[in-house]
């Protein structure tokens, strides 16, 4: 049983070995815009920093890894910024990498234009194309879009809404307070992470952990859904892990079938990709078809948090019929500006499971059912033999003596 | 109080009855399961991931370090037994003094296999990191794992936890900067597995991979044939109980027997229990016992 829990229990990283899987994909995004030529890491200059820390990145790179290389502001050195707003170009396709091929691109390269982000997220999205496994893009830069519109943090929203997986980490090479408020907002829309690099091994370190992060968690994406309005015509879920969108104060409905005999198990987490009020509560709760409400699980706060999250168990009693029970979430957001709150929907996580119920355990045994007679009856004879075999046995010595 | 030492003793009475009537028995390998024995063996992890979906499984006793960035969001999964109690422990080094604001809030959040917050019962769970402070220690324990709970209730069940560790509050240009994080869970086992008899079917532990929607409710299963064969099934589980039964029963014969001689005549009652006719003497009758 123990070894059994223990297979079980651990997260199934590799719980669907049998789905041919597509390799890991990562995109880096690299700024050569002639902000990079500022000497303010440990002396050195932002590009040599990239290019070095990149050396050693490919070294440590795993043979299996699909990753590319995209530069922006890397070419066009005038001033007209319809042109150089335009600047971004892939240098190493997606694919097996070739490091030395790789390497000598980038250390060839001279930082030269503007800062088109957005743009460079969108390209790079298109680069890694869609499919049923996560992508990553490591966006690196040194300064804030110089090209505005489109914000890149729209952007970053935008695709992250399209249902490709698409997640999008960030470092800055600049500790300046507008660079590091873009590429937080990139990376919260999208669920990745913010860096602010402020050496050369940092950059190093962390330009590989996203990369074996990328490598070993990308096959774990959940299937899209659109919930309803209503319980009527909600989506019907079999188990397993599920993705929405749920815009502030939204409903949204799911159906699950559950027989008799079995438990319903939910999940849910919302996350918060935008700047929010500063309380906020989701809440999950199953219906039953007639409009009943059977159990709710619920979580608020008020910190600085990337998800919310709420589960709640369910089963029928004991010989009901076979029903279908509605799940709804909803929740308790609600944004500073008019601008945040429209669509897309905050990202929403839904994991349904069905297993067999759990009935409440007997009370103690002791005192009743013919069991306990029984065995009672059989101590007793035992007892009543030994009592009665040294009765006679010291009798038998008595009568000796 | 009362109800503790019995417990008890039910325990230490358990573990005798198991040793002696089944060498090998339910009991005995629930109690003789050897946990992955501390810590030597374990590698340690440097990961941890972004997401539930993600989180890094950990093992109790394996050590975890690694490096990070402040406003990550680090999770990281175990798994927990009915009668276990884990226990949390996480030394956050900040990021140089020079290159921070201000004070920083920390967090630890304990989730269960459903992603419902869990409760700790000690431990700094959301310390404050004091603006020149070099690190912060986090911790949490655990509520002791049930071996079973209604569904309604949100108590700890058999299955996946999954902890978070996050800075909540923080001046705003201090995010991203290099922290250095070391996580170790210890797990205390407990024989004492409450309620008794009580058992979870599955283990809390949500599927990671993608659903699939259905178009229609799937047909219900035609209901096998119950297996009419002579079964036990009807038999209690092995517990302390049967020892308490057992001794109960024979404490029954003997006080039983007490009762029978008891109500014999007094002059008899001395006499040999099989009635072997022995002559009886004077002073054993200045003795009379009480018979009310």
């Amino acid at each position: 049983m123990l070894a059994a829990l223990s297979l079980l229990g651990v997260p199934p990283a590799h719980a669907d070995e049998t789905t041919p899987k597509e390799p890991p994909k990562v995109e880096l995004v690299l700024d050569i815009s002639g902000s990079m030529r500022a000497r303010d890491i440990e002396g050195h200059s932002r590009i040599s920093v990239l290019q070095q820390s990149f050396n050693d990145v490919l070294d440590a790179l795993p043979s299996e890894a699909q990753v590319g290389i995209r530069v922006l502001g890397a070419t066009y050195p005038g001033n007209s910024k319809a042109v150089g707003c335009k600047d971004t170009q892939q240098l190493v396709p997606i694919g097996p990498i070739d490091k030395l091929e790789a390497k000598t691109a980038v250390a060839t390269l001279r930082p030269t234009g503007f800062t088109p982000v957005g743009l460079a997220l969108r390209a790079a999205a298109r680069d890694l194309g869609t499919g049923e496994t996560t992508r990553r893009i490591v966006l690196i830069t040194d300064g804030e879009d110089t090209c505005a519109p489109p914000d890149p943090c729209e952007v970053a929203r935008e695709l992250a809404a399209q249902g490709t997986h698409l997640v999008v980490d960030t470092l800055g090479l600049t500790l300046n307070d507008k660079v590091r408020r873009q590429l937080t907002c990139i990376a919260s829309a999208t669920g990745g992470t913010y860096t602010a690099v402020t050496s050369k091994t940092q950059l190093t370190n962390r330009i590989n952990q996203l990369v074996d992060r990328a490598a070993t968690t990308y096959t774990q994406t959940p299937a899209q859904v659109d919930g309803t309005d209503n319980c009527t015509g909600a989506p019907l879920l079999s188990p397993g892990a599920y993705t929405d969108r749920e815009q502030l104060q939204e409903h949204r409905w799911y159906r699950v079938p559950v027989r008799d005999g079995q438990e319903l198990r939910a999940s849910v987490s919302v996350s918060l990709d935008r700047a929010l009020n500063r309380d906020y509560g989701v809440l999950l709760r199953a219906v039953s078809q007639d409009g009943r409400e059977l159990v709710r699980g619920t979580d608020a706060g008020s910190d600085r948090t990337d998800v919310l999250s709420t589960g709640l168990r369910w089963s029928a009693e004991q010989d009901a019929p076979d029903q279908t029970v509605c799940l709804v979430v909803s929740n308790s957001f609600s944004s500073p500006t008019a601008t945040t709150a429209a669509t897309p929907g905050m990202p929403l996580e839904l994991i349904v499971g069905v297993v067999d119920s759990s009935p409440a355990p007997n009370g103690p045994d002791l005192g009743r059912g013919w069991g306990l007679l029984g065995l009672l009856a059989l101590a007793g004879l035992v007892g009543g033999l030994l009592f009665g075999w040294l009765a006679r046995w010291r009798v038998s010595i008595w009568r000796a003596n | 109080m009362r109800t503790t030492s019995v417990r008890r003793c039910a325990g230490a009475l358990s573990a005798a009855a198991a040793a002696l009537l089944l060498s090998a028995g339910p009991a005995a390998a629930d109690t003789a399961s050897p946990s992955p024995s501390p810590s030597e063996s374990l590698a340690p992890v440097t990961t941890a991931g972004s997401s539930f979906l993600t989180a890094t499984a950990v093992q109790p006793e394996q050590p975890v370090q690694l490096a990070g960035s402040t406003g990550d969001y680090l999770y990281w999964s175990f798994t927990a037994e009915a009668g276990q109690t884990d226990k949390i422990a996480i030394t956050v080094t900040l990021p140089p003094t020079a290159s921070r604001h201000g004070a920083s809030n920390w967090a630890v959040d304990v989730f269960d296999g459903l992603r419902r917050r869990q409760a700790c019962t000690a431990g700094a769970q959301t310390p404050t990191a004091a603006a020149g402070a070099a690190s912060v220690t986090l911790g949490c324990t655990l509520r002791q794992v049930r071996a079973w709970a209604e569904p309604w209730s949100g108590d700890p069940l058999p299955g996946t936890y999954y902890v978070r560790l996050a800075v909540t509050g923080l001046p705003e240009q201090d995010l991203g900067l290099p922290m250095q994080v070391a996580m170790r869970i210890t797990a205390h086992d407990s024989d004492d597995i409450q309620p008794e008899g009580g058992e979870l079917k599955a283990p809390l532990t949500q599927p990671v991979s993608a659903g699939a929607v259905l178009t229609s409710a799937p047909p219900v299963a035609v209901e096998e044939e119950k297996d009419s064969g002579w079964n036990w099934d009807w038999l209690p589980d092995l517990s302390a109980r049967w020892a308490w039964t057992a001794i109960g029963g024979a404490i029954a014969a003997v006080t039983g027997v007490g009762g029978y001689s008891l109500t014999r005549h007094p002059r008899r009652r001395m006499s040999n229990p099989d009635g072997f006719n022995r002559p009886s003497s004077t002073t054993r009758q200045e003795h009379p016992v009480n018979i009310t």
